[in-house]
């Protein structure tokens, strides 16, 4: 061995046994190209298959044939709408495990989703004979979805210290809370709501807009570049409050950023979607398992990924028994609900935090 | 080790009071630092060691005193720049989420990346350095939940080695090490110590690595200091008997005239 001091800092170190364990550009480029391929792909064939029959030539080249008006009109819309709320909620999932250092967190779980739908009901009985609902029920969904997160969080907070798993326990209170919130409303309403407020709650993802679609596109990007700006000190938190402080993250600057940015996220999506559980816990934690956990990586590929899987689970929600159709928000709850289980009795085999 | 005393006061606490809740935990503490020096903090389980690091680190906030952090009260720095000059290793480490054992001690780099920017060939080579110096090469690319306690704890010490930092508060770093690990880490920072100057606090339970590696050790009990300096001046029967209530012998090691510090069992 060669004892002169610091020749290690010459280039003959030998790196390549570090090869694949820890995050390099080609290896997120690599990646995230697979994960946008696979949504593309996933748009491809969602978009090609309905309820209805549509002759994608035409209605590519004929735009004024019926074919035109379904794939236009309502069936791209749609497609295009599962995608960002996907992505929504499978990034903000991401950021909000990384937050409370559990892996069972998501909007649906801490109540944030809950709470934007409670506003949003209770916007749409209240104002539903103004003109303007149609703008205020987003609006509402969003304040409500900020509301809820910062009930949670204060109330989680004790002596100034935000233990990770009080906070999951108060949003999983709060989300019961909302949900009795809901029903209580429904029960008193008259009987014309009670569609829309089953809509709230299931989730779903029928007749958006254009104009809705990229309103939830554009509160997406603002609140996902947020995100990644801090995706390394997320990494950081990992190792724990302290620790992360001690290698120079603003803890408690990074939580309120980070709340507030999935509020927009989670408020938007909802506003137009309901609450759909679950797409923020399955998502992270099958790349989380593929990819690793640097959240450089991890938060992009939730995102792609996330809308990859919600584009698909519509397009079974609108195909399975058509031409009914189920809402989305149960078809993830489906498949989320043993998923959850699985994931909990795994955890108490072995925990992720040592 | 006289020569270090000399160097560059980088620490420098003056009367510290902190608190937990309404738990007095330090009653006015004053400790120095200089470069290239290793102090010991030892005293009996309570005696406010590792909250005193805390304050040091800037962690933990303190009700009264100050901390001087290069001529620098503690607070002028952000936390980002203090990430530069100060790596903290607590008692307990956990972690949530699997990362490779390289991940965890490339986040050491941290502080000195931008957001946005991916680690350099620099930085790996930083990190493999921190990995050798710790008998962790073969263990690079494992999931840290993997390891055993041990050599999880050795992981940050990497970790902290790999942030590059002048000062290390190292809070008990040996404790589940075998023999062999606690005299590698312990001539580690003691190299370390030499050839940067870094300067470092560990709050050790084992008076005797404290006498056989600190340049200076430093008394606790009940949050007060009760003596500092050399090892011989402070490690004496007199001493421990009266911070630790209970009977201490300390003599010489015949081999190597190293202090030695056993207690005194009373069989019935």
């Amino acid at each position: 061995m060669n004892a002169a001091p610091h020749a290690e800092g010459a280039s003959r170190v030998d790196l390549d046994a570090f090869e694949g364990a820890y995050l390099t550009r080609g290896r997120m480029i690599f990646w995230l190209l697979i994960l946008a391929g696979a949504l593309f792909a996933s748009l491809i064939v969602a978009a090609s298959f309905g309820s209805a029959p549509v002759h994608l030539f035409r209605a590519m080249t004929d735009s004024m044939s019926a074919d035109h008006a379904i794939f236009f009109g309502v069936r791209l819309p749609r497609v295009l709408m599962g995608a960002v709320v996907g992505a929504v909620l499978a990034s903000a999932g991401v950021a909000l495990q990384a937050l409370v250092r559990n892996p069972l967190a998501e909007g649906g779980i801490l109540g944030i989703s809950g709470g934007a739908a409670l506003g949003a009901i209770l916007a749409l009985v209240l104002l539903s004979a103004s003109p303007i609902s149609d703008a205020i029920v987003p609006m509402v969904a969003f304040g409500s979805a900020l509301v809820a997160t910062l009930a949670v969080y204060r109330l989680a907070l004790i002596d100034g210290r935000l233990e990770p798993f009080t906070l999951l326990l108060i949003g999983v209170i709060f989300n019961a809370f909302w949900g009795a919130a809901i029903m209580l409303v429904n029960s008193v309403v008259n009987f014309y709501y009670a569609h829309s407020i089953l809509f709230w709650l299931m989730g779903n993802l029928e007749a958006p807009t254009y104009r809705e679609v990229a309103i939830v596109a554009c509160l997406a990007a603002i609140g996902f570049l947020v995100l990644m700006f801090r995706a390394r000190d997320l990494n950081l938190l990992s190792l724990g409050d302290e620790a992360a402080a001690e290698m120079g993250v603003e803890v408690a600057g990074l939580r309120r950023v980070i709340f507030f940015a999935t509020s927009i996220m989670i408020g938007a999506a909802v506003s137009v979607s309901g609450i759909i559980s679950f797409v923020g816990l399955i998502v992270p934690h099958v790349l989380r398992l593929a990819l690793g956990s640097d959240h450089r990586l991890l938060l992009p590929a939730s995102l792609l990924g996330g809308a990859a899987f919600m584009v698909i689970a519509d397009l079974i929600a609108r195909t399975a028994i058509a031409p009914s159709e189920i809402p989305v928000g149960a078809i993830t709850a489906l498949c989320g609900g043993p998923f959850f289980i699985y994931m909990l009795r795994r955890e108490g085999q072995k925990p992720f935090s040592l | 080790m006289t020569d270090a005393i000399r160097n560059e006061l980088v620490l420098k606490a003056d009367g510290v009071v902190a608190r937990y809740g309404s738990l007095e935990v330090l009653r006015g503490v004053s400790m120095d630092l200089h470069a290239g020096e290793m102090l010991a903090i030892v005293g009996p389980n309570g005696a406010g060691k590792s909250t005193l690091l805390k304050v040091l680190g800037g962690t933990l906030a303190r009700v009264r005193g100050s901390v001087e952090l290069f001529g620098r009260p503690l607070e002028s720095y952000d936390r980002r720049s203090l990430a530069t000059l100060v790596a903290t290793v607590a008692q307990e480490n956990a972690i949530a989420f699997q990362f490779s054992v390289l991940e965890v001690v490339l986040m050491g780099r941290a502080p000195h990346l931008g957001a946005f920017h991916f680690e350099t060939r620099r930085d790996l080579e930083i990190a493999h350095s921190a990995l050798r110096h710790f008998d962790l090469l073969a263990l690079a690319r494992r999931p840290i939940q993997e390891l055993s306690g041990g050599e999880r704890k050795r992981v940050f010490l990497a970790r902290a080695l790999a942030q590059e930092t002048k000062i290390a508060l190292l809070d008990e770093p040996t404790a589940f090490l075998d023999l062999k690990h606690v005299a590698d880490i312990f001539s580690r920072f003691r190299a370390l110590c030499g050839e940067r100057g870094m300067a470092v606090v560990a709050t050790l339970h084992d008076l005797n690595a404290a006498a056989l590696y600190a340049d200076r050790v430093l008394l606790m009990k009940d949050g007060a200091a009760i003596a500092g300096g050399t090892p011989e001046a402070v490690l004496t029967e007199q001493n421990l008997r009266e911070v630790y209530d209970t009977e201490v012998y300390v003599g010489r090691n015949p081999s190597s005239g190293a202090l030695v510090i056993l207690p005194i069992a009373h069989r019935s």
